[in-house]
């Protein structure tokens, strides 16, 4: 659609840029300013430059978190969107049941996320949980409060059944917003299901799908109340992501410098990835 | 074929469940029953952990102040996301699409690196321990969202519409409340669903800007379990209530979700 030139049109996009920016640019500029001073408590502080990002570049446990986190995103992305994609799929088009499948799936959507983490604790806990029995009832040795294995392997669980369903709500609106004369066309020429779907569906979902990836990748990337709440970041620190080792830099340790140099760093790497993101999407679009 | 397509969301379903009835289970035993025996329904079922909740008012306040911020959150969100949406999908202006990628680029940052910072900004205009300012600290990642959704719904009406009404001789503000508003209602649903479901699940915001006043429900659980020891049966019930007001939203907005979706962005 054609878009007009009105620069009046300002005065319309006002309220949200004040209103974001109150909440941003503050506390960004606060941060930034921390990330370049040492202070030894009583609001006073000596200008370090470029120290702090020096040290948490060069510091094996900010590396040791990034891989960690980088791995967990990448995990979750494998799993989440061909199976998001899969239920989908199979869904009904119409008829009574697809409220149904819409309103239990989107459940766990709206629980807030340290009762994600604190249902799963219980769930899968090796002496009253439901999940930890029927592992060690198997005949497994599962306990994820000691072995590593098992605290991420919980923790790909968790997240898996909290987000899954985003991506299938979102590939499922794609997939309906097919014309069904795509279908019947598909019929007449007698492709086959692998066919309709790799020619016809997948190319329609792109635009959701990548919306999902989007969301999926940031959300995943900042994820902290849920591990924090499961596994505390442990056994040792094996699950413990970006946000949970700033976290606790930042709040536990009081190392401000050191956390808001992370800050930065953390924020700049989302945002990079982000703007590829974008800017593929966008090219897409104008295609 | 029929029963292998329904097998899938069927057991997807299952899994989604399980965890959740887990947590119901215990919410209706004691503590007691849930370290002592192992089963797959209460023996001694007991409402005990749910009239504690409804009677107890730093429990039951709780939830007031979450669904307070969380329903001032969407408001705010919508009502200055509607106008920036219709500008963005119908004008061209200067820096618009710079605009646009700023404000997305705010749903990106992670809650964790703004933590102290928004802290000392809500103890400095004096609203901490407010539910404004938890909702204000939300419209960060919630007014963004709030533009890209409508925006993208917007972008589907045609603009004749807009030309005819003028023509009609309606002002703009008319226009906007008695026409556009109405027409784009399946995507204020779908928006609000999604700024609703954001406000309501994010804790570490609203736990750092918040102390006894406007405590939200989430965070009564978390203090409640350190001091108390661990009152496992109250905590499953506390949970448990946490589901319901999302429930109820999808309930409502399931159909503009469904055909929302559809012609939406998200």
């Amino acid at each position: 659609m054609s878009k007009t030139t009105n620069q009046k049109a300002w005065i319309l996009v006002v309220p949200v840029v004040v209103l974001v920016a109150f909440n941003a640019l503050i506390p960004l500029m606060t941060v930034v300013n921390y990330s370049v001073q040492e202070t030894f408590g009583n609001n006073v502080f000596f200008w370090e430059g470029v120290k702090w990002f020096e040290e948490v570049l060069n510091s094996s446990r900010f590396h040791a978190s990034f891989m960690r986190q980088l791995a967990f995103t990448g995990t979750i992305l494998l799993i989440e969107i061909p199976l998001g994609i899969a239920v989908a799929l199979s869904m009904p088009k119409k008829g009574p049941w697809v409220s149904v499948c819409l309103v239990l799936m989107a459940l766990p959507l709206l629980i807030p996320w340290n009762v994600v983490g604190a249902m799963w604790n219980i769930f899968a806990l090796p002496d009253i949980g439901l999940l930890g029995r029927m592992i060690n009832g198997l005949g497994i040795n599962y306990n994820f409060t000691q072995q590593p294995a098992a605290a991420w392997a919980t923790t790909i669980l968790m997240d898996v059944w909290h987000w899954t369903s985003l991506v299938v709500l979102l590939s499922y609106a794609g997939l309906c917003a097919i014309p069904d004369a795509y279908y019947q066309a598909a019929k007449i020429d007698g492709a086959s299901a692998w066919a309709v779907f790799w020619r016809i569906q997948l190319p329609k979902m792109k635009r959701v799908l990548t919306i999902a990836i989007l969301l999926r990748f940031m959300d995943s990337f900042m994820i902290y109340t849920e591990p924090f709440v499961l596994t505390g970041g442990g056994p040792g620190n094996t699950t413990t992501f970006l946000s949970i080792d700033l976290v606790k830099i930042a709040l536990g340790q009081f190392d401000l410098g050191p956390a808001a140099a992370m800050s930065l760093i953390y924020f700049f790497i989302v945002l990079l990835m982000c703007w590829v993101f974008y800017t593929l999407m966008m090219r897409d679009e104008e295609q | 074929m029929n029963i292998k397509k329904w097998l899938l969301p069927t057991i997807y379903i299952l899994f989604l469940m399980l965890p959740i009835y887990w947590l119901l289970n215990m919410s209706f035993k004691t503590t007691n029953e849930i370290l002592g025996t192992f089963s797959l329904y209460p023996q001694n079922f007991t409402l005990a952990n749910y009239e504690k909740i409804f009677t107890d008012p730093t429990w039951y306040n709780g939830y007031l102040n979450s669904i307070t911020y969380v329903v001032m959150n969407t408001i705010i969100s919508l009502s200055v996301a509607l106008p920036a949406a219709y500008a963005f999908s119908r004008y061209r202006f200067l820096g618009d699409k710079h605009l646009f990628f700023w404000l997305l680029t705010n749903r990106m940052a992670p809650p964790a690196v703004f933590a102290l910072p928004f802290f000392q900004l809500y103890s400095a205009v004096e609203l901490f321990d407010t539910h404004i300012a938890v909702a204000l600290a939300h419209c960060l990642f919630n007014i963004p969202l709030a533009v890209w959704i409508l925006e993208g719904f917007m972008s589907g009406v045609p603009k004749e519409l807009d030309e005819t009404a003028f023509l009609d001789g309606y002002s703009f503000p008319r226009f906007f409340i008695r026409i556009f508003i109405p027409t784009i209602v399946a995507g204020i649903g779908v928006a609000a669903f999604f700024t609703f479901m954001y406000s309501w699940v994010e804790l570490l915001l609203a736990k750092t800007l918040t102390s006894v006043a406007a405590k939200p429900i989430a965070a009564t659980m978390t203090r409640t379990a350190s001091t108390a020891g661990y009152e496992l049966g109250l905590l499953a019930a506390a949970g448990t209530l946490t589901i319901v007001p999302g429930a109820f939203v999808i309930y409502f907005v399931r159909n503009y979700i469904a055909k929302g979706f559809a012609m939406g962005r998200v």
